[in-house]
């Protein structure tokens, strides 16, 4: 039943939650781009959001590509320049780093959305919930690094990478890797994958709008004939 | 040399009496929605005064606009694109709601509902965000009218610069003029500038400046880029907002509901050709005090047959033309040059234009003492300062705003000559450089002030839009594209090329050319 459920969890739940974050996205912004959109409260209170929104949004942005890089870089491709045991540190200590900034981010965001009227009033379910998410998600990813502090040798990473990179590349038996990894890095997983399946349904997809295009627009001006 | 014909409007605020029929009607049309209440596309302001949003002619809060860089190029104030996207997850430069103000309702069912009470019962005020109780309003769009609450507040007006400013608090010398704002549809809009999206644009055929509502992703950029404060982002939608310039009408040859509503008739709107490859040129000038007339060495004379020619080469259609030869706007603008953009400094080259109102002559309690300059008492004796319409007008440079009032002036002594007197007097007409033609066309144009002489819009079909004057494959699909359209696209505005779920593949097939879908509709 143990192994059933591990299997299901994080052998094929990651590709449901793949799915749903692809196609629903390409839905939403099909059929109904109007509703895609940062959805800024800026307007309606500033206070705290300077410092709370470029923290957070700094801090979750590099712990992001921390993430993609470091789970998915196959091991042969770093082994002649870094150990997995100095891997495993430098993993730590940057994902310490900005997991507390974008903490003290969210603290403020969270702060701002249940408490301060006009932000409360204008959240929608679906803010607070991926919110309140991200928030369990990040603590939970903080909490890994005294548990990763406990076996310097970085097996549990080389073990997560292995299970993401069988995932990504469609090969049996990834879901073996995490079998006998700590409680708290299946957690960690779950949710991330959790967040991957609501992705679609929130405000996260104004993070495929990074605009890009703008740097490489020639001028500034853009003039369009009647559409 | 690329001719490109926009509309443009012109306000005439000695006209102006100030009865807000123009927002009322905009806001009944365009923004009684949620999210929008606060919004005004169209605003009248009491000047002088702070205005609305607060503060908003001083970009040295706010940042809208453009900036001339050391080596001389242009540059938005809130910054280049990284500076733009650096800000993206806050704003600095972003208004509060505050600044504009609160939107709130009453709370009407207490009316009826209340108990038996000794007193009347009260409809209570209630923010319309939050729904809490506010005990009185502390700001409004309106918060001014007519020189409310004290000078020392509203003197803090940004038009008061190098004006000695203290005598004008003083009861006698006192001063006020109404000022109405909408977006002014920009030659080099610095919110088309500062949106990262890329979802504003201005379009090619008349010039307006719109927002494409299924493009923008709610950065808010624009709301700081633009100077004249008229972005307005909608708290319900995450959506930016502006004014349409009332695109549906214009485009059916008919004027913006603020123009059609005007009571006082102060609003023109008409053609002006211009050349689009000297727009950077013109917006770039070194010193702020020549915008004015760099802007309007833009403009092309409809008349002159070389521009019809170049004009007719570049895709501007010939109702287009002679709409641009009977143009209110440019005999206004351009031949008697009594119409001017308002802040030319922020160098986006404004496409509203204003008459500056004449005021009662400050010295007439001195009976007797008028100062006169020949025929025309000396303008600059009038109750509002030349330097401070100058600062809202021309960056500063009174000799045009002079000019300017001087021949209405000079309008008002002729016509008076004419009709009470039976004197056309020669002289007058000498005083201010125009001829008997001209001064009897203005007298029409501004004291009459005839609808169609008001507003002189060519219609603009959907087949000019074309890479032709005249498209006829988009004719032809646009020919029955209402009623039956394919899919959802007139209920949700999709525009898309392609749908996920299968698409038209012929979209007129009576042209003589059936093909796919041209992506508009």
């Amino acid at each position: 039943m143990a192994e059933y459920i591990n299997e299901f969890l994080f052998g094929i739940y990651p590709y449901i939650a793949i799915v749903v974050m692809v196609g629903g996205s390409i839905l939403r912004y099909d059929q109904n781009q109007y509703s895609w959109k940062a959805d800024s409260s800026q307007l309606l209170h500033s206070k705290g959001l300077r410092l709370g929104s470029n923290l957070f949004h700094v801090g979750i942005i590099l712990l992001f590509f921390g993430h993609l890089v470091g789970l998915l870089t196959p091991h042969f491709v770093y082994e002649p320049f870094i150990t997995t045991g100095q891997k495993q540190l430098l993993a730590m200590t940057a994902g310490g780093i900005f997991g507390t900034m974008a903490f003290f981010g969210m603290v403020i965001l969270i702060w701002r959305r249940t408490t301060q009227d006009r932000v409360r009033a204008t959240t929608k379910f679906m803010d607070m919930a991926i919110l309140l998410i991200l928030f369990v998600q990040l603590i939970l990813g903080m909490l890994t690094i005294p548990v990763s502090a406990q076996h310097l040798d970085g097996s549990s990473m080389v073990a997560l990478a292995e299970w993401a990179q069988h995932i990504v590349t469609f090969r049996g038996g990834a879901a073996e890797f995490i079998m006998e990894e700590a409680l708290i890095f299946k957690l960690h997983i779950f949710l991330g994958l959790t967040i991957f399946l609501l992705f679609p349904f929130t405000r996260l997809v104004h993070m495929f709008s990074v605009p890009i295009k703008y740097l490489l627009r020639s001028g500034y001006q853009i003039v369009r004939k009647r559409g | 040399m690329t001719i490109r014909a926009q509309i443009g409007m012109v306000l005439n605020l000695d006209k102006c009496i100030g009865c807000h029929t123009c927002s009322i009607t905009c806001k009944n049309v365009w923004t009684s929605r949620g999210g929008v209440e606060y919004a005004w596309f169209n605003n009248v302001e009491s000047k002088p005064g702070v205005g609305y949003p607060r503060n908003w002619e001083d970009q040295s809060e706010w940042k809208g606009g453009w900036e001339l860089t050391k080596g001389g190029k242009l540059k938005p104030k809130i910054g280049g694109k990284m500076g733009v996207l650096s800000n993206i997850f806050a704003n600095p430069d972003l208004p509060l709601i505050d600044d504009y103000y609160e939107p709130f309702t009453y709370e009407y069912d207490h009316l009826k509902s209340a108990k038996e009470s000794k007193t009347v019962p009260t409809a209570r005020m209630k923010s319309a965000i939050t729904g809490k109780l506010k005990e009185k309003p502390d700001w409004g769009v309106n918060w001014e009218e007519i020189l409310g609450g004290e000078f020392e507040k509203r003197s803090k007006d940004y038009n008061f610069a190098d004006v000695e400013k203290e005598i004008y608090g003083e009861f006698e010398n006192t001063f006020m003029m109404y000022l109405p704002r909408l977006c002014e549809h920009c030659l080099n809009p610095s919110c088309v500038a500062s949106c990262p999206s890329g979802a504003i644009y201005k379009r090619e055929e008349d010039g307006i400046v719109l927002i494409d509502q299924d493009k923008c992703r709610g950065w808010r950029m624009c709301v700081s880029g633009c100077p004249y404060k008229k972005i307005y982002f909608n708290w319900q939608s995450g959506k930016s907002e502006k004014c349409t310039f009332c695109y549906p009408r214009i485009e059916a040859g008919e004027p913006t509901v603020c123009s059609e509503t005007c009571v006082g008739r102060i609003r023109y709107l008409g053609v002006l050709l211009y050349d689009s490859d000297k727009i950077e040129e013109a917006a770039s000038a070194k010193d702020e005090k020549d915008l004015y007339q760099s802007q309007c060495d833009l403009f092309l004379d409809p008349n002159d047959p070389e521009v019809i020619e170049r004009a007719l080469a570049d895709g501007v259609p010939q109702s287009w033309i002679e709409g641009a030869q009977n143009s209110p706007v440019y005999k206004m603008a351009m031949d008697w040059k009594i119409a001017f953009p308002l802040h030319p400094e922020y160098r986006t080259l404004p496409m509203v234009w204003y008459v500056p109102p004449l005021s009662p002559i400050q010295s007439a309690a001195e009976a007797g003492k008028l100062d006169q300059d020949g025929m025309i008492p000396d303008v600059r004796s009038l109750r509002i300062p030349n330097k401070y319409l100058a600062n809202m007008l021309t960056a500063g440079d009174e000799a045009p705003i002079i000019s300017a009032l001087e021949r209405m002036i000079a309008m008002r002594v002729y016509m008076r000559g004419k009709t009470v007197n039976g004197v056309e007097d020669p002289a007058v007409l000498e005083q201010v450089g125009m001829s008997k033609e001209q001064m009897d066309e203005m007298y029409q144009l501004m004291a009459i002030a005839d609808y169609e002489d008001r507003f002189v819009i060519p219609t603009n079909h959907r087949e000019y839009a074309g890479d032709g004057p005249f498209d006829q494959e988009i004719a032809f699909s646009a020919r029955s594209e209402c009623g039956f359209s394919f899919g959802n696209d007139s209920n949700t505005g999709s525009k898309a090329k392609t749908n996920l779920f299968g698409t038209q593949t012929h979209a007129n097939t009576l042209s003589g050319t059936p093909r796919k879908p041209s992506g508009g509709s």
